[in-house]
Order: structure tokens, then sequence, then C-alpha cells
């Protein structure tokens, strides 16, 4: 993070300052105050919906002024400070005047992990906040999930309904305390009440329940995740087979136990944001079917005060610091591919029939956001789902241009919202093939805009025209921008760098529609602004069944069998799938006529032939266990042909079919021909184009041995490398693409 | 550019471009046929359509018993009682004429099982090239019995969604021919006239019947997302009510399509009010064309519109109503 800029300006009287960013709800305006106090300095402070204002004289102005910027509270991030003379008043004391209405300038900051000071209170018996479930300060809280609109006020947010009770308005009022106008503040006299006692619910965890828990974005369905019986009962429960569960334990000092986090991923872990972190777990301690087939396991450190109070009760412990051997699977309680339970009348219906308890509190989710998914890739973090704890924090652009409203992909969708240079991207809506999750996706559009006061100029979407994302840019009434998907994923890298010219991108994914009606996903393209243009990419696979290659394997293994003319080879491979034989025959005579260079199936394919699997459970699930059997990549000796552009694997497949070697081998000569091969191919389209920087987007790119590999590759050959670092470079960064090439189109035609 | 499976983009175009150049009230119904009072009194109602099938022959039918079904079915889909039909065809040079002979013999066939007569009719002959073999295009009208009131914009909340038998013959049945498929069981197109189901469903509903329309092209989904539009509700179906033929579910699984978006032409979709549901499903089986009839979901209400299927494990989603061909989606 850059420093924030100094005040200039060399003050004399009295002073107007202006301070914007995410200055409201941080505790910007009691520091002002002790700050004020301090130098000496009369005048006020005051929360306007164009950031905060501050008039100040007499005492040490210099000072003051250059503390402000130098000495801001923890979550403040400060973009901008104006300073501008204006004649003395004469006036004494300074004061914290009411907050004006206005064009919404400034923003709401993300939920952030309770603090060490909040946390050693909810420990303390001393203290009124003892034990209470929402304990918070301006420097720790949700903030994001219970306001409804700017500016950020106790009126406007969640807490309208909890009137403060004598102890908690003297800390509110009181410029000393750090709870000083910290607007989610409550205690146990006068704030939100959990449904049910701590010690109950530690009683059912105890006994292999499975609880249903509110917490800051919505709910989580939590069993113990060393317990086997467990967490098979809540994959029986929830029908889900195989998809990962995300774990959460006490805090970092218990990691060492489960998990052999880098320093990089603890550091991530211990953060305010408070992410899911990939990282590689020790075999043995956590129930086998946590996360069947993979390596490494999300986990998360409890964020909220209600965690903490249960891994206490769990471990019969007392400080929240201390190593607690408590693990928890902690995931999003969406029943079906629907979004995150956030009501709890609706929990009680929806979550019934998967948790055994139904844990809720009476202080509403206003805005719904999962849990955020990252991890390190080449030395720094990328997610691979961005919401809670980084969502509102809006990306710089390198550019002025319209305002802009971008409606993303089918899966993973997001939005986003551009204002003036700054682009908003939404939390993690999800796939848009439920109603609840479009209704979502609305709220989210509805939102966004009110929340930033933007009525946009043009609307974007993908050029794909059964996205429901492209039905709702459509029914919008805007201008609408078709944006190539694997043009936005590109684009997503470069603005998100603030890269103005033009860029080589590598878009690794799994499909998109091309602008020849054909499916892509493994393309070399240069984007330029608005403009781009594509210059190769991997040679077609045939797609035989559309979608449903996606979900079967096999399919993709026959179609690169075929594409290396060892269709002969068939029965080896798929011989106990009945459809193989009367598929391979249509293969054979060319009757599978829809094709894809998608990078996505080309991984399913080897997947399939490896026998890693040949039908899939969830989106990606072949892909990520391929990696997850990698010890060395190596690349094949003449594993890839690259001519005019075209990368074509088929040497690399047709060894596949002969030499047949076993699926460890066969990850590592994979990951690593194709790092080589993509390696060359971005230097031959940088030799023909003359750019140098390469994007590095799409979904694969979730992939860390991809991801790193191209990442040592491309730096090998003199190649600068961009990588997806703000946002996922998954679809879930899609919409931020799709407004940066939106906000250059000419739509005037 | 897409517009040629009867989705989304052509609703889009029909409404886009007809509907503004001949702008009438009998055209604003929206549905296959319009109804409209007689100068001698009484309600008629008259249909038009096109035929494009290839291959001209499939297993089951030919374009010639085709373009009379069509006609026949998007008549009695508003209850009406189908009498006369006309039949323009546009003849590429050079086609065989003992294939078109054959056509107009089964065309013919089916007027009369239908209880239809063809009463006027024209052929043009164009250049090679100019037509893929040969064109039909009909028009039909049928009588409208008193008191009768079937439209798509009739279906309210809490009405009980029915089908007549199992969905995707037609489709699968024009595709396997057109893709050399083998299978166990030769998949037939279920094209047939509905007129006859279509007067024991009335007689035994009566006036709980609110609309009924056939799901051709574009299939069941196309269908109830067109009715969900016009009746501004929504439907929740259930996959499990649907009937599939086992051979038509192998076909569409190899060939990774969904029998929801798989054309019929011999299968009607019902909406009746929840009192008159099991008489109209009673009559239905008893019919020969009814005999797998099956109520499969109810209209709810919806301000997004949308079709939702219920799917295994309770789990759903929403049935698309796509533009065009299946794209794939999975990214
Ligand atoms: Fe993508
Ligand atoms: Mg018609
Ligand atoms: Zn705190
Ligand atoms: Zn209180």
């Amino acid at each position: 993070m850059a420093p924030p800029p100094a005040a200039s300006a060399a003050p004399a009287g009295r002073v107007r300052v202006r301070v914007v960013g995410a200055v409201q709800g941080v505790g910007m305006r009691p520091f002002v105050h002790r700050l004020a106090a301090d130098c000496g300095v009369s005048g006020f402070v005051l929360n306007g919906a164009d950031g905060v204002t501050i008039e100040a004289e007499g005492g040490a102005l210099d000072g003051f002024l250059a503390r402000l910027t130098a000495e801001a509270p923890p979550l403040a991030r400060i973009d901008g400070v104006a300073v501008e003379a204006i004649a003395p008043t004469g006036g004494r004391g300074f004061a914290i005047a009411e907050s004006r209405a206005g064009r919404a300038a400034t923003r709401i900051v993300a939920d952030a992990a309770t603090c060490p000071a909040c946390r050693a209170e909810l420990f303390d018996p001393r203290s009124r906040f003892f034990g209470y479930p929402f304990v918070n300060c301006t420097h720790c809280g949700p903030r994001l999930t219970i306001t409804r609109r700017l500016p950020y006020d106790r009126p406007q947010t969640a807490m309208a309904g909890f009137p403060m009770c004598a102890a908690c308005a003297a800390d509110y009022g009181d410029p000393a305390n750090r709870r000083f106008h910290a607007e989610p503040i409550a205690c146990p006299a006068c704030g939100p009440r959990l449904s049910h006692p701590i010690g109950e619910i530690a009683a059912a965890l105890r006994a292999g329940r499975i609880v249903a828990l509110k917490g800051v974005g919505g709910f989580h369905l939590v069993a113990d995740a060393r317990a086997e019986a467990a967490v098979a009962e809540l994959r029986r429960r929830k029908a889900r087979d195989a998809k990962p569960f995300a774990v959460m334990m006490a805090n970092s000092a218990s990691l060492a136990a489960v998990a052999a986090p880098t320093e990089a991923e603890a550091a991530l872990a211990r953060s305010t944001a408070a992410p899911i972190v990939l990282m590689a777990v020790r075999p043995g301690v956590l129930a086998p079917s946590l996360s069947p087939g993979l390596t490494r396991v999300g986990v998360m450190l409890a964020y909220a005060p209600v965690h903490h109070l249960l891994f206490a009760a769990l471990a019969d412990a007392s400080d929240p610091d201390a190593p607690n051997p408590t693990v928890l699977v902690a995931t999003s309680a969406n029943p079906c591919g629907e979004p995150l339970v956030v009501d709890d009348a609706d929990a009680a219906r929806r979550l019934g029939g998967i948790a055994d308890l139904v844990v809720g509190h009476d202080r509403p989710i206003v805005i719904r956001c999962d849990d955020s998914v990252v991890q390190v890739v080449a030395g720094a973090p990328t997610y691979l789902r961005r919401a809670r704890g980084f969502v509102p924090d809006p990306i710089p652009l390198a550019t002025d241009g319209p305002d802009v409203l971008a409606f993303g992909a089918h899966l993973k969708a997001t939005v986003t919202v551009t204002r003036g240079r700054e682009a908003f991207v939404s939390q993690h809506v999800g796939d848009l093939d439920t109603a609840e999750t479009v209704r979502f996706h609305r709220e989210t559009v509805d939102h966004l805009l009110s929340l930033l006061d933007v009525a946009p100029d043009r609307v974007a979407c993908d050029l794909h025209p059964d996205y429901r994302s492209t039905a709702l840019a459509e029914a919008f009434g805007r201008p609408v921008v078709r944006v190539q998907h694997h043009a936005a994923h590109v684009a997503a890298v470069a603005a998100e760098h603030g890269v103005a010219g033009p860029v080589l991108g590598l878009a690794l994914d799994g499909h998109g529609l091309g602008d020849d009606g054909t499916a892509w996903g493994g393309e070399a393209i240069v984007v330029d602004g608005a403009r781009w243009r594509r210059l190769g990419g991997l040679a077609p696979l045939a797609l035989p069944g559309g979608d449903r290659a996606a979900r079967e394997p096999w399919r993709m293994g026959l179609a690169a069998l075929a594409a290396c003319g060892r269709l002969d080879r068939a029965p080896a491979f798929f011989g106990n799938v009945a459809l193989a034989a009367p598929l391979a025959r249509r293969l054979a005579v060319g009757a599978e006529r829809v094709s894809t260079s998608s990078l996505g199936r080309l991984f399913d394919a080897v997947a399939a032939l490896a026998g890693v699997r040949a039908v899939q459970d969830h989106e990606g699930q072949a892909a990520m266990e391929l990696e997850a059997l990698v010890r060395a990549p190596r690349a094949l000796a003449g594993g890839y042909d690259l001519a005019d552009g075209r990368l074509s694997c088929a040497p690399l497949l047709r060894h596949l079919a002969d030499a047949r070697p076993d699926a460890a081998e066969t990850a590592d000569l994979f990951h690593g021909t194709l790092v080589a091969g993509l390696a060359e191919l971005a230097v031959a389209t940088a030799r023909a184009t003359g750019v140098e920087r390469v994007a590095l987007g799409g979904g694969c790119l979730m992939n860390r041995v991809l991801a790193e590999g191209l990442d040592a590759a491309l730096a090998a050959r003199g190649l600068s490398v961009l990588h997806a670092r703000k946002l996922p470079p998954n679809d879930g960064g899609l919409s931020f693409g799709q407004a940066a090439i939106a906000r250059g189109a000419d739509i005037t035609n | 550019l897409g517009h040629g499976s009867g989705g989304r983009a052509m609703a889009d175009l029909v409404s886009g471009i007809f509907r503004e150049a001949f702008a009438n009230p009998f055209l604003d119904q929206g549905n296959d046929q319009a109804a409209f009072p007689t100068p001698r009194g009484g309600r008629m109602v008259m249909t038009t359509d096109g035929y494009v099938v290839s291959p001209l022959f499939f297993p089951g039918g030919d374009i010639g018993s085709l373009a009379v079904h069509g006609t026949v079915n998007d008549i009695a889909m508003s209850g009406a009682r189908p009498l006369h039909l006309s039949a323009s065809y546009i003849v590429e040079e050079g086609f065989p004429l003992a294939d078109l002979k054959r056509i107009a013999d089964s065309m013919g066939r089916a007027a009369r099982a239908a209880g239809v007569t063809i009463v006027t009719g024209d052929t043009k002959v164009v250049e090679r090239g100019k037509a893929d073999g040969l064109f039909i295009s009909t028009a039909g009208i049928g009588e409208l019995p008193d008191g009768l009131d079937l439209s798509g914009d009739r279906a309210e909340p809490g009405d009980v969604v029915v089908l007549s038998g199992s969905i995707g013959d037609h489709g699968v049945a024009i595709m396997s021919s057109r893709e050399n498929l083998e299978f166990e069981t030769a998949i037939l197109s279920d094209s047939a006239a509905l007129n006859g189901l279509v007067e024991a469903m009335v007689a035994a509903a009566g006036p709980h019947l609110k609309l009924m329309r056939d799901p051709t092209r574009g299939g069941l989904a196309a269908t109830l997302n067109e009715l969900a539009h016009q009746s501004g509700v929504g439907f929740r179906i259930e996959e499990a009510a649907i009937p599939v033929k086992p051979e038509v579910a192998a076909a569409c699984e190899l060939l990774g399509l969904d029998p929801l978006n798989v054309a019929n032409e011999g299968k009607l979709v019902a909406v009746v009010s929840p009192a008159g549901a099991d008489a109209l499903l009673a009559a239905m089986r008893a019919h020969p064309l009814g005999a797998e009839a099956a109520a499969i979901g109810t209209v709810v209400a919806d301000d997004q519109q949308f079709v939702q299927m219920t799917t295994g494990f309770g789990g759903g989603r929403i049935v698309d109503w796509l533009s065009g061909e299946q794209l794939p989606r999975i990214c």
C-alpha cells in the first residue's frame, strides 16, 4: 500500500481540510478530535457524504496537519487531503459536528476481524464486554455487511434498532475512548443477542453435531473438522460429494499443529481481512473426507467474537491467543447453489434439514458476503474468491472515463461499477443458475449504484447471449457494450496494474464465446485500451457434448485421443464408460463438430487420461486433483508444436496415449510441457507485436504450479509478468475487465 | 444469426419487427394462432406456418405429415376445431417427382386422419440452390366454440401444469437420422395431430382449462418461458415428473443435449386450475396421445418470471430460455 499523501500548503489562520478515501467508520473523527486536543487546535470535524471535513485554527496547526495522515487509524485509507485557507473565526474548543448528506464520494470500509483490544475485553471478567459476542470498536467489527447507505452513521446501519445504553452512549461520546463514534457499539445491556448460549453450541459440536452459525456476512455450517463421522454427515446432508470444505482455527498460534503455512500464508491468515488461505496441511490431523484428493486446505482464523468464544469454550481455555487444538469445518451455508443464507427465519427454513442446531442473532446482515479465499502465488497473494474483508475497497483506474456498470460472467459472477478513477467490484455473487442468486445479483447492482450514487452511462456484459448476466444487462435500459470473455480476462489484469498501453495477454481459461462464434479458452490476445486482437492460442480439441464435456472429463480424454490420432487406444482408457464407444465412433468420422481451444478442457482431458477421474463432481475438480499430484514439473522433449501462433500439445498427448505413464508422472509432464509451450507462445507473440508485458488471466491461473511456472519461464525470457492480485484471475474478475474495456468503447453508433 | 432454433432471439425478432409493422389487437394476443369474430357471428381462429426440415423424410414422418400436424395443432391449442388448411409448396428445381408425390400423399393422408381438408394450394419452382429441396407453407382455420377462452396470458399462481407425454422424441429422431446415430430402439418422431386429444380435454375440464401450447421448436423450456412472460408468472416444475423415453435420454446424453430444449411435434402443455386437474389428467390418459400425461409442476408468483426446475436432492435450477443453439457456458 502506498503511503498516504501528506497535507501541503503552509497554514495560516484557519484552514478547511477535506480528507477523502476510506475514512468513515474507522475512528477518523475521534482520532482527529484527540489530535486536535494534543496540538491545541480549535475547530470541528464532520462526516459528510463527500468525505471528512475538518476546520482547524490555532495551536500547532503544522504538526496537526502532518500527523493527520501519518498517524491515521489502522483501518483508514486516505486517498487525498485538500487544504484551503479560510477566514479565522477565533472560536475555542474542538467539536465533532453532525453528519451531512450529499453525493457519496467516500466509502464504507470492509469488515475487519476482532482487534486484539476487543479480544482482550471479551475474555476479561471485569469488562462490560466480557463474553459478549458482538464486541467491536472503531478498529474492528462489521462495516459493509451492516451498512444500508452512506454516510456511515448508526441510523443507516443494522444497528438502527438498538438504542445505546448509558454506558455505551458514554463511550460513544468520549473522545478518549476507543469506541468514540464506533457506530456498531453495543454491550449486553443494549445490543444484539445470540439465540443460544455459547455452552450449548459448544456441546452440540462436541457431540459431533452440525451447527448453522450466523456470522458476519452470512451463516456458516460448522462441525468438528477432525471427526470423520461429522464431516461425512455434513457432506451427506449438503449433498456435496467431494468439494473441499474450509476450516477455521482459533488463532495463528494454533496453526502449526494442523498445517504448515509459509510465513506469507500465515500473515495473510492473521490479517484484519481474515480470509480463507490455502495452505499445506499435516497428514492425519483432519478428517479424510474434508478435502479428498487435495494436499492443501483452506484455513481461516476466528474473526468474529462469537468464534473466539466458541473456540475458548471447546478447548476450555480462557486465553484467546494460546494454541487451541480445535479445528472446525466452517463452510458457507448455501443449500444447492443458492446464495449464502443471511436471514434468521430463512435459516430455520432452508438449513433446518442440514443443521442440527441453527444459531442466529438479532443483528440483521444487510449485505451478504462470503468468506474470501486466497492463496500465495509467486510470492504474493492471489484471490480465488474476493468478498468479506476486501469488498468494497476500490481499485484505482489509470484514466478518466465514463461511469460504467458491468454485469460479469454467468458463473462466479460479480458486479463492477466505475466512478471517476475508481472501480468498485462487488463481493462474489455466485453462479446465476438459481432464481435466488439472480436476485442477489440484482440486489448487488442496486446496492452498489445507490451506495456510490452512480447512474451509469453504459452497461457492459459478455458476448455470450445465454449468460444470465447478459440478459440482466440487456434489460437494464442503457447502451450495452458486449465484451469478449478473454479480452475481459486480460483487460482485468492489465487494468488492476494501471497499464494504459498495449499488453499481451495469455487468457488461460475454461470457456468463453469467441467473436467468431466458437468456443475459446486458451488464447494469446493483445489488449490496448478498448481494442483487442487475438493472435493465437491453443490448437482446438473437439468438445463432445458441450457443457457435458466440462462435467465429464472422459469426453475430453477421447477428444484428446482423437486429436493425436490415437482413438484406437480409447478402449484401453475408457473401456468402462458406457458411451465411450459410440462417442469414439462419432469422433472418428468427424461428427463432433464443436471444438474448443480451452486450456481448462485440456486439463480435463489429461486428468482423464491420467485416470484421475472420468466424471467430476464440481467445477475444476479433475484439474485440481491433477495439480495436487505434481512433484516436479518437467517438459517432455518435443512435447508440443508451435506454428503460426497455434500451440498444440498433440505430441505430449500421443506420449500419454502410447506410454501411459502413471498419474503423478503425467501430472509432472503435462504441467512442465504446458509451461514450456505457453512460454514459447508468449515469446513468439511478444516478438511479433513488440509488446513485452504479459498479463496472465483466466480460471486456469488458480493452478499454482501453472501460474508460478509461467512466472518463472516468462521472466527468464525477459518478459515482465502481470498476475491478478487485486481480483481473482477467474470469472470473479470478469466484470472488472468488462468495465475496463467498456469505458473506452465507442457507443455512439 | 442464431434465430433458427425458436428460442429467445426468435421471440425478440418477432416482437421487435412484425408486431410493430402489423400492429393489431389479434396479433397482440401473442399466441400461435389468432381468434377473431366472423362477420356472421361466432369466432374462428387462423394460423400460418412454414416448414423447413432436414431430412424431409425422418423416422415417424415426413415434411408433409409434419405440416398438417403442426398447423392442426396450432389451431387446436386455442380449443378450436380445425376445419381447413391451405398448402403452398416451394420446390427446388430438380427435386425428385417421386419424393414430391410421396410427400403430397402423406400430407393428404395426415389431413384425412385429422379430419381437416386441404382446400387450396400453390406451387412455385425455384432455381437450384434457392431452396433446400422443399419448403411448405400452410395456413389453417378452425371454429372456436362459444364460451371458450384459452390464451397464453391466463396462467395464475396455483394453477397446475400438465404435459401430454414424453418430450424430445421429434428433435432426437431428426437428429439421429441426420447424424446416423445407432441405437437399439429406433427413435420415432412424435409428430401427430392433437385435435382429438384437445376435444377430450375441453370436454373434461371445461372452464378450468386456462391455456394449451405445443412445445415445438425450442422444446418445453422455450414454451414454458414464453408462457411465463405472457402471463407474468413463474413456473416451478419437477424434473422427475417429466417423461423422457430412455432411448431419447441416452441420445441426449451422447450429444450433450437437454431434452427440455429439444423439439416435439405431438405434445402439448396445458395449464389448468387445481379444481380441474384430476378430471383433465384422467381424460388425457384415456386418449392414446395422452396416455403418459403427467402433472409436471405449478404456476407460481414470480416477479423475475423464471421457470425453475426441482432436480434431485432438493436442488434446483432455472430452465434456460436459449437465444439459439445450446452453447457451452461452463468456464
Ligand atoms: Fe473465464
Ligand atoms: Mg406455428
Ligand atoms: Zn476492536
Ligand atoms: Zn450498551
